[in-house]
């Protein structure tokens, strides 16, 4: 009655092993990282304030409008998050309530977490951040408009990972999970986006200090507002190409010959999750996966010192 | 004012579960999870053998066996992404459906494949659910602490748990106030008449359900203050204290290795 499960957290059982912790390496590193920034820039004071944000955002997911045919609108939060508290504050907040929601309610697993992390905090922070960012100094139009654009983008990208994800896990066809998914969010962001915008506007009305503030403080907004732009271009652009040639990427792996090998190819550098020299092991498996999290792993450091050193 | 306990999954009981290490608690919860994600599609006997220690686990809490079969239809919704799963291009047809423009085609490999999952998500939804039954949740976010989660998180996940209650009751607030104010449409009325008559529609509520988000949103970062400042007068320095240390204790160890032998023979079993 108090909380009821937006269809976007993933349990237990529906991700494959290697997916799953290469989304656990992917979030382990940028939650990371949020912590090394926030320590460096905020002081303690900034812990209670984060967990009290984590607590709103929970609470929030409540209030809940009537659209039609018995159904509601629901608010997610990510976005809103991100644009007010900054992205790296947004990270840990987002990454907090998904973690009481997985532990306490079982609303996404365990093992699942750094996927479900991934879709649900840190997309939504580079999204929320980056769009709003990007339309900083601009009017109030343009920027609730941002917010707005950014609030459903995010939704949309998250619905988009979530479907990959299960694609990749052998766990969906990509053309019906796709289209499913993406329409349903499509309705859904909405929603989230209008909420969002009025949320802003009556934020922005009774404590305007708390938003340009942030808009001062902030170093390094360059960057989010370029991966957030990216992730938005990917899922604006990939998400009707995608369900337009819904099985574009399977015919190619059949095509190739790959599906008749094993699974889907992607993750042919271990066929078939193992180690060849290991066996069919449960060991094989586990160390099949943790080479994979480690070349993710370190795949994102590579990129990510380069980017800091261009940036420097 | 809602009670306290309206969130929380504890149920207080008196039993070797309850008592156990709350490290060894959310270890095995992973390794349990983790465990079936490791069992290859179709390894019925090793499934049925995880219930069997499922169910053990149960008895042992004292909440009765069926306590997690009870709670464990929640992921029940998400299996309809699985669903696609059964007209799995690889194994041999069973069959072959016409729905609409689209032919079907369920598979053996397929359906094996969709039944592993449905039945790895549900036996590992009821290991979390125990986990959250028989810890009290303080407890848990401490292990994780000493399983070397950063500090920052875990203490922001104590904050978020201490104050959802809290801000909870807030948002309570405000739907019962919007509530009040406002009267509900008649079902009969259609959006477009409703958009057209007053132009009240679903902009109009959701703007509204974001006015209030943005109270609740000032109220939130206002009370972070206060709370901010009332610890600061009580001593705080950015640690979280805890009067309940917890020292693992021989039979903590003999539990932990035997479930851990259990699991390790359960994937043997799942390979033969």
């Amino acid at each position: 009655m108090y909380f009821s499960p937006a269809p976007l957290h993933i349990p237990d059982g529906f991700l494959n092993l290697v997916i799953s912790l290469i989304f656990w390496a992917l979030t382990a590193v940028t939650v990371g990282a949020a912590i090394s920034k926030t320590n460096q820039s905020l002081g303690e004071k900034q812990i209670p304030l984060m967990g009290v944000m984590a607590a709103f955002i929970f609470a929030a997911q409540m209030l809940n409008f009537p659209v039609a045919g018995g159904t509601s609108g629901h608010f997610l939060g990510g976005a809103l998050a991100a644009i007010v508290l900054g992205p790296w504050a947004a990270v840990l907040v987002m990454t907090a309530v998904i973690a009481v929601q997985g532990l306490l309610f079982q609303d996404g697993g365990l093992l699942a977490m750094g996927a479900n992390i991934f879709n649900m905090g840190l997309l939504t922070a580079a999204v929320g951040y980056g769009l709003y960012r990007a339309a900083a100094g601009l009017g109030k139009g343009a920027r609730y408009a941002a917010a707005g654009a950014a609030a459903w983008i995010a939704v949309m990208a998250a619905a988009l990972t979530t479907s990959l994800q299960l694609w990749l896990s052998g766990t969906s066809r990509l053309q019906i999970v796709l289209p499913a998914m993406l329409g349903v969010h499509a309705l859904i962001g909405i929603g989230e986006a209008l909420i969002t915008v009025a949320a802003l506007a009556f934020i922005e009305q009774t404590r305007p200090d708390l938003l340009s503030e942030k808009a001062t403080t902030e170093k390094g907004g360059r960057g989010w507002v370029v991966g957030g732009a990216l992730v938005s271009l990917i899922a604006v652009l990939l998400s009707p190409l995608a369900s337009a040639h819904p099985d574009g990427l399977e015919r190619v792996a059949e095509n190739m010959g790959f599906l008749h090998l094993e699974q889907s190819a992607p993750y042919q550098i271990l066929p078939g999750y193992t180690i060849p020299f290991l066996g069919e092991t449960p060991l094989s498996t586990i160390v099949a996966g943790a080479v994979g999290a480690a070349v993710v792993l370190g795949l994102v450091v590579v990129i990510g010192t380069s980017l800091k050193k261009k940036s420097a | 004012m809602m009670h306290v306990n309206a969130f929380d999954r504890f149920h207080e009981a008196d039993s070797r579960l309850h008592r156990l290490d709350p490290r060894v608690k959310v270890a095995l919860t992973v390794l349990f999870i983790l465990s079936n994600a490791l069992l290859p599609d179709g390894a019925w006997a090793a499934f049925g053998l995880a219930w069997i220690l499922l169910l053990w686990a149960n008895h042992l809490s004292n909440l009765g066996l069926d306590f997690t079969f009870r709670r464990s239809f929640l992921a029940l919704p998400f299996a309809l992404a699985a669903v696609s799963a059964i007209f799995s291009p690889l194994g041999n047809p069973l069959a072959k459906w016409r729905v609409g423009p689209f032919a079907l085609t369920p598979t053996d490999y397929g359906l094996v494949k969709f039944a592993s999952i449905l039945l790895r998500s549900w036996l590992s939804v009821q290991a979390a659910i125990l986990l959250a039954a028989v810890t009290q949740f303080p407890d848990m976010v401490h292990a994780f602490e000493h399983l070397r989660v950063p500090k920052i998180l875990t203490t922001i996940v104590a904050f978020l748990y201490r104050y959802l209650f809290v801000l909870t009751d807030e948002a309570m607030r405000l739907l019962r106030a919007r509530d009040a104010r406002s009267a509900t449409l008649p079902p009969s009325v259609s959006l477009l008449q409703k958009w057209g008559r007053n132009k009240r529609g679903v902009a109009w509520r959701a703007k509204v359900t974001g006015n209030m988000a943005g109270q609740l949103f000032l109220r939130s970062y206002e009370r972070s203050d206060r709370i901010y400042n009332a610890m600061l007068a009580r001593g705080y320095t950015g640690q979280l204290r805890t009067l309940r240390p917890h020292v693992m204790k021989p039979g903590d160890w003999l539990f932990a290795a035997l479930a851990f032998g259990s699991l390790l023979l359960l994937q043997l079993i799942g390979r033969l």
